[in-house]
C-alpha cells in the first residue's frame, strides 16, 4: 500500500504546515527528493533516466479514481452503518416517529415538497456563497495590510484577534434590528464569522515567506507588488486554503443562524417551522440540504485547492479529501 | 586571469565598516573596522569561526545590511539600498516550490523585467553548462540537494552579474556532492569571468576556489589576514588536492582558525 503510506506522510506534512511549521515542509520535501531523483554527475551522466522526465510519474484518472474510492470506502462504511441503525430504531419506533421518523418518511417529505425545499435552499446557499465570498476577499485584504504594514499590525491585529471572542452569533439579533429581515443580515453574519480563519491563514501564510527569498527579490530589483504577485502570495496560498475551507463551512452557519433570528425564507427559517409544528421528517430533510450545502461548498474549496497549489507537499499524495 | 572583464578600478570595496547590532539587552559588534578591495575578476573566499559576521559581510556588499559606519563601494558605486548588479546564493537554495528548475531559474529575469527571449536562451545555456538538462520541469521536491544548488546557482547568472556572492552555498551538502560542485563553480567562473566573494566554513573549498582567501576571526569580526592563493588559475580538484602548495597553505589556515576560534 504505497499509495496510502503516501497520503498519510502527505497529510502529516498539511499537519505540521498549518501549525506554522515550515521546517516540516522542508524536511519532508528532502526525504522525498533523497528517493525520487539523485545528482548525476554532469560530466558523466548528461540527462535523467529515460522515460521519467526527471520527475515521479502523474497519477492518471484511473489510479486517482482508485486512490479516491480507497480514501472514500471507510467513511462509506461508518456512514451506512449509522443509516442503517437510524433506519432500525425508526422502523421498530423505539423512539416515536414523531421524535426520529424513518428515512422514508423523510424521504417522501423531501419529494413531495421538493419545489419549496429547493427555494429554500438556494436562498441560503446565496447568502452562504455570498458571504463566503465577501470574508474570503475582505480577509485576505486584511491579511494583507497586517502582514506588510507594521502600523496596521498593531493597530488591527489585536482588535481581529479581540473580536473572535465576541460571540457573533449573539449579534445577530442587532444586525436584524438594524438591516430588516432581508439578505443583509444573514451576509453579514455569515461575513463576521468565516473572516476570522482568512485573516489568521493569511497573514500567517504571507509571514511563512523565506527571509532569503525576500532579500533576492530586493536585489533583484523587483517591486512590491511584483513580489508579492510571484513570491508571497503563491507561497501563502497552502495556508490560505486551509483557512477558506475552514470559512466555508462557517459561513453556513452564519447564513442559517442569521434566519434563525429573523427571515421570511431560507433553509434556517424552515427548520424553525418545522420545529414548531413538531414536523420531524421535515426538520430531518431540513438539516440534510444544510449539510449538503457545506458539504458541496466544501468540495468545491478543495477542488480549487487541488487546482492551485498542485505542488505543495499536502496535495502530493494525489487525491485528498482528507487534508483538513 | 584573462577571462576577467577589462574594467577598471575595483569591484568591491569596503574600509572601516563596522556593523553593531542592538538589542534591548545587549550589543553585538558582528564586524569589526574591516577593510577589504577586490579586484574584478577575483574569487575571494572568506573562511572563519562560526558567527564571525561573513554573512553580513555579504549581506553589506549586497546592500541588504547597512553598515553602522564605513564605505561600501560596488563598482566603483556606493552602495545604498539593494544592489542589482549581484547574483546571490544562499546555503538553502530558497527556490519556489511551486516552479519548475527552469521556471526558477527565470524567475531572475521577470522580477527583473528582462527581455524573454534572450532570458530563455541564457537560461538553456546555463541549464546546459550545469548538467541539468533533462531536469527543466522538475519542482524543486522532485530534485536532490546539488541539483537544488545548481538551480539557485543558475538563477544568479542568469542576468550575468558582474559579481557573485555566495553565503556558504555548498554547506549543506555531502562530501562528494560538494567537491563535484567545488569543481563545476570553478569551471563556470572561469568561464564567465566574473567576481565571485564565497563564505565558507571549508578550509579545502577555501583553498581549490580562491585567488585569495581572506581569514576571519571570532565576534567581532575582523580580517585576521589574507593570503594569495598560489596555484594556477586552471585548478583541477585531485591535482590540487595533492598539490604540497595546497598542503602547506591549508595548514597555515588551519593554523590560524584554531588560534582565532580559541582567542575568544
Amino acid at each position: 500500500m504505497t499509495e496510502n503510506s503516501l497520503d498519510t506522510a502527505g497529510r502529516q506534512a498539511a499537519v505540521d504546515m498549518t501549525e506554522g511549521g515550515r521546517a516540516a515542509v522542508s524536511a519532508s520535501g528532502a526525504t522525498a527528493s533523497s528517493d525520487t531523483v539523485d545528482a548525476p554527475a554532469p560530466s558523466t551522466v548528461a540527462g535523467p533516466p529515460p522515460g521519467t522526465d526527471g520527475r515521479p510519474p502523474r497519477p492518471t484518472l484511473g489510479r486517482r479514481a482508485v486512490a479516491l474510492a480507497d480514501s472514500l470506502w471507510r467513511p462509506a462504511l461508518v456512514l451506512a452503518a449509522l443509516f442503517a441503525a437510524w433506519w432500525f430504531v425508526a422502523a421498530q419506533e423505539y423512539v416515536p416517529n414523531y421524535l426520529v421518523p424513518t428515512p422514508g418518511q423523510v424521504w417522501t417529505t423531501m419529494t413531495g415538497q421538493s419545489s419549496e425545499l429547493a427555494r429554500h435552499t438556494v436562498v441560503t446557499l446565496y447568502e452562504t456563497v455570498l458571504g463566503f465570498v465577501l470574508a474570503a476577499a475582505l480577509g485576505l485584504a486584511a491579511a494583507v495590510a497586517i502582514a506588510y504594514s507594521r502600523t496596521l499590525d498593531k493597530a488591527l491585529y489585536p482588535i481581529v484577534l479581540f473580536a473572535q471572542v465576541i460571540p457573533k452569533i449573539a449579534i445577530a439579533p442587532l444586525l436584524v434590528v438594524w438591516f430588516g429581515l432581508g439578505l443583509t443580515p444573514k451576509v453579514i453574519l455569515a461575513v463576521l464569522i468565516a473572516f476570522f480563519p482568512v485573516v489568521i491563514s493569511g497573514v500567517a501564510g504571507l509571514r511563512s515567506t523565506d527571509p532569503e527569498l525576500l532579500d533576492l527579490a530586493a536585489t533583484m530589483g523587483a517591486g512590491p507588488w511584483r513580489t508579492f504577485r510571484k513570491i508571497r502570495f503563491p507561497n501563502a496560498l497552502p495556508h490560505l486554503m486551509a483557512g477558506l475551507k475552514v470559512a466555508v463551512t462557517l459561513a453556513v452557519v452564519g447564513a442559517v443562524v442569521g434566519e434563525f433570528v429573523g427571515a421570511s425564507e431560507g433553509l434556517g427559517y424552515v427548520l424553525l417551522l418545522a420545529n414548531g409544528n413538531l414536523d420531524a421528517p421535515l426538520l430531518f430533510a431540513d438539516l440534510i440540504l444544510m449539510s449538503a450545502i457545506g458539504i458541496v461548498l466544501f468540495v468545491l474549496v478543495e477542488i480549487a485547492e487541488a487546482l492551485l497549489i498542485p505542488w505543495h507537499a499536502s496535495r502530493r499524495a494525489g487525491v485528498s479529501l482528507t487534508t483538513s | 586571469m584573462t577571462a576577467a572583464p577589462a574594467r577598471a578600478g575595483t569591484a568591491i570595496g569596503m574600509s572601516g565598516v563596522t556593523v553593531r547590532f542592538s538589542s534591548r539587552r545587549s550589543q553585538t559588534t558582528a564586524l569589526d573596522d574591516v577593510s577589504l578591495d577586490i579586484q574584478p575578476g577575483e574569487f575571494v573566499t572568506i573562511v572563519g569561526p562560526s558567527g564571525c559576521g561573513k554573512s553580513t559581510l555579504l549581506k553589506i556588499v549586497a546592500g541588504l545590511v547597512q553598515p553602522t559606519s564605513g564605505e561600501v563601494s560596488l563598482l566603483e558605486r556606493p552602495v545604498r539600498g539593494p544592489q542589482k548588479q549581484i547574483g546571490f546564493v544562499f546555503q538553502k537554495a530558497a527556490l519556489l516550490e511551486w516552479r519548475g528548475a527552469r521556471a526558477n531559474i527565470l524567475l531572475q529575469a521577470e522580477m527583473r523585467g528582462m527581455d524573454r527571449a534572450q532570458a530563455a536562451r541564457r537560461a538553456d545555456e546555463l541549464i546546459e553548462m550545469t548538467g541539468l538538462t533533462g531536469f527543466e520541469k522538475a519542482l524543486p521536491h522532485e530534485l536532490s540537494g546539488g541539483m537544488q544548488q545548481r538551480v539557485a546557482l543558475c538563477r544568479a547568472l542568469l542576468h550575468a552579474p558582474p559579481v557573485l556572492l555566495m553565503d556558504e552555498p555548498f554547506g549543506a551538502l555531502d562530501a562528494l556532492t560538494r567537491e563535484q560542485m567545488n569543481a563545476e563553480l570553478h569551471r563556470i567562473w572561469r568561464e564567465t569571468g566574473t567576481t565571485v566573494v564565497l563564505v565558507t566554513h571549508s578550509i579545502a573549498e577555501a583553498v581549490f576556489l580562491g585567488t585569495r582567501v581572506v581569514v576571519m576571526s571570532a565576534r567581532p569580526g575582523r580580517i585576521i589576514r589574507t593570503f594569495t592563493v598560489e596555484l594556477p588559475t586552471h585548478r583541477d580538484y585531485a591535482q590540487v588536492m595533492s598539490d604540497p602548495r595546497f598542503d602547506r597553505l591549508a595548514t597555515d589556515l588551519r593554523g590560524l582558525l584554531g588560534s582565532a576560534a580559541a582567542n575568544h
